[in-house]
């Protein structure tokens, strides 16, 4: 009774999707979440559907979802490994030891880690500028904030969310130059309960905008039910606050998925590292809502801007937080600083943990 | 609404589906059954209540088909261990696993979908009061339910002759057998019991918390509340304070980081931990009073004598 009952809850826990024609090449995929967490997993989910339905019975897309960070991703890699897949997408920051670890023992196996910055011969890395998005959100509160405050939910001390935080900033202040932010840690990337808890508690200490990098539309909620604005994070959130969302940094991997998938049904796979943005699909802007015109506006011309590369976000004079100088007037940040970004911009109202 | 009132408010938020879920744990543990599938029966609760609740439009059926999911996933593992006389422990890790799996599959048509909010409901005149009016009377119903746990617990475990009879099973189930009686029957009940009081807390998650339904949203509320029941030695008073503590620091911690205080947030995420595990620890120092209050036979199955 107890094997069948464990073989049910595995079943259940692990779900494993499609299994079509034979020949059919195996794309896999690794996620941290489940992929209806309306935010970073579902919106790699909605990639993986556009790679099965472009290339239909030629592939097959199993998945493994709410793998854990740690050692239990690198069983759940080699077991993707060992199970026929060809390429296998990791779709986590904290995948990315475990991704290196497995992708030594499978030479011929391909790999693609999200977010990371390590690579091998067979593992490349793809990532997205979220900070080009953040830094229109920036503006956006910069106009639209009374108190010229905003919350900002945060995951993990990790350079791609220390990157938002800041381009955020610099986007306000580019409007505001007295403009701050609250964080508050809650290190989770899920956690409905905790993200609401910090939202609440942003909001009792007066920011009357609230920005998150976690997955869960609970902050949106939180806004929702107090009256105030909020970004979505990863998917359009707009459905858990219709009337507060002000717009989200939309990530949208499908593209990518199916040019990686032809380069190694061409034979042309290799290993790379990139790191797209505006211009090239992999993150687009939900729809500006529940905003004056004119910051519709605003936004939308600072979008055309990032995207032509007339606007970098991280543009001189910057200081850091401590007063020292970081960008020279008119200095653009190069990828090597922002990719191990350690360090918070002027502003901030809080301490980076290390 | 000063901010005191706020962060009060939010701390209750927060400690309700711990307390109601330690509380069904404690008697459960109380009658010598140690149940590790508190996790899987919140998240049960949960997603039943949510998805009663959104078809239905009504919270309070949710709720209560919360706590009677919560009731039926727990007389499974009643069925496993008691019945068949399996292996506690195991059985009760499987029911966690199975419960956040099969919560997921019934709830996927229900992400992203708008919950129904379970409202406050004042207690006229009460309300009024200052501080403690909107704190303590102007609450959702779970809440006065998880007050009124506490109490009715307290009164049945120290006050009755069941509860006496409870608590000798979960001592000695042998010479409770030997009295007459009964131990499976007994036990049964209150399996239920914190099946239903998990459920509960479940709903609490998804009707009042966060009224929506995410995949393992109970996020280890579960094994928290099992924490809890150890450290606070069995008694349901500790219980109500460990997880009130429990909620503050973790309300308090995410308040010092917006205030910024430049304290790093590893330690502050690992406070609230700290804290209870550290104030039920001293509570609990009498070690004479804390064997006392350990049930014996904890996590012993019981085959009657033939």
């Amino acid at each position: 009774m107890k094997k069948v009952l464990l073989a049910l809850s595995a079943a259940a826990v692990i779900s494993f999707a499609a299994t079509a024609a034979q020949a059919a090449t195996k794309i896999c995929f690794l996620y941290v979440g489940s992929k209806t967490d309306g935010g970073w997993t579902q919106a790699h989910d909605i990639g993986r559907e556009q790679l099965q339905n472009h290339f239909g019975d030629k592939i097959e897309t199993p998945y493994l979802e709410n793998v854990a960070e740690g050692p239990d991703a690198e069983r759940a890699i080699e077991r993707l490994a060992r199970s026929g897949c060809e390429l296998i997408f990791t779709t986590s920051f904290g995948f990315m030891e475990p991704t290196i670890d497995v992708a030594k023992k499978f030479p011929k196996v391909k790999f693609e880690h999200a977010t990371g910055y390590k690579t091998a011969d067979n593992v490349a890395s793809y990532n997205s500028r979220f900070y080009q998005g953040r830094y229109i959100q920036g503006q956006i509160a910069g106009k639209l904030s009374k108190n010229g405050v905003a919350g900002y939910i945060a995951s993990f001390p990790i350079p791609e969310v220390v990157q938002g935080i800041n381009s955020f900033l610099l986007g306000a202040q580019s409007i505001n130059p007295d403009f701050q932010i609250k964080v508050v840690w809650v290190n989770s990337w899920f956690d409905a309960g905790k993200e609401a808890d910090a939202a609440k508690a942003l909001i009792d200490q007066g920011v009357d905008i609230l920005t998150q990098h976690t997955d869960s539309t609970a902050p949106m909620q939180v806004a929702a039910d107090r009256g105030i604005k909020a970004f979505g994070q990863a998917s359009d959130m707009i459905e858990a606050g219709p009337e507060t969302q002000l717009t989200a940094i939309v990530d949208t991997w499908g593209a990518y998925y199916i040019k990686r998938t032809q380069a190694l049904m061409d034979g042309t796979w290799e290993t790379q590292s990139t790191w797209d943005g505006l211009i090239d699909g992999i993150l687009t802007m939900a729809p500006y809502t529940n905003m004056p015109d004119d910051v519709k506006q605003l936004a939308m011309e600072t979008e055309a801007k990032i995207a032509k590369g007339e606007l970098h976000p991280f543009t001189g004079p910057v200081m850091k937080q401590d007063g020292s100088e970081w960008l020279k007037a008119g200095e653009k940040a190069d990828d090597g600083t922002l990719l191990g970004m350690n360090f918070y911009v002027k502003g901030v109202d809080d301490k980076l943990p290390n | 609404m000063s901010l005191i009132e706020a962060v009060l408010l939010t701390i209750t938020t927060a400690a309700t589906p711990l307390l109601l879920a330690a509380m069904g744990e404690l008697v459960a543990e109380r009658s010598g059954v140690l149940n590790l599938g508190v996790e899987g029966m919140i998240v049960m609760g949960a997603v039943v209540a949510f998805a009663i609740a959104q078809l239905s439009g009504n919270p309070y059926l949710g709720a209560l088909c919360g706590a009677i999911a919560g009731c039926v996933f727990s007389l499974l593992f009643g069925l496993l261990t008691l019945t068949l006389v399996t292996n506690q422990v195991a059985t009760g890790l499987a029911l966690t696993i199975l419960g956040l799996g099969l919560s997921g599959m019934i709830g996927e048509s229900f992400v992203g979908e708008p919950g129904v909010q379970l409202e406050p409901i004042a207690i006229p005149l009460l309300d009024q009061l200052p501080l403690l009016g909107p704190l303590i009377f102007k609450q959702d119903a779970i809440f006065y339910l998880s007050i009124l746990c506490v109490i009715g617990v307290s009164w049945f475990l120290f006050r009755t002759r069941l509860g006496l009879q409870l608590r000798a099973i979960g001592d000695s189930h042998g010479s409770a057998h030997a009295l007459g009686i009964s131990v499976i029957k007994t036990r049964y009940y209150a399996v239920m019991f914190g099946g239903a009081c998990a459920g509960l807390a479940g709903a609490q998650l998804s009707l009042v918390y966060t009224p929506q339904w995410v995949e393992n949203m109970s996020a280890g509320r579960g094994w928290i509340a099992l924490a809890l029941v150890v450290f606070a030695s069995w008694r349901p008073l500790r219980v109500l304070a460990g997880a009130y503590l429990f909620g503050a620091v973790t309300i308090g911690q995410l308040h010092a980081q917006a205030l910024g205080f430049g304290i790093p947030s590893q330690f502050l995420s690992a406070l609230p931990y700290l804290a209870t595990i550290l104030v039920l620890v001293i509570i609990s120092r009498n070690r004479r009073l804390t064997l006392m209050n350990t049930p014996a036979s904890l996590g012993q199955s019981f085959v009657p004598d033939r």
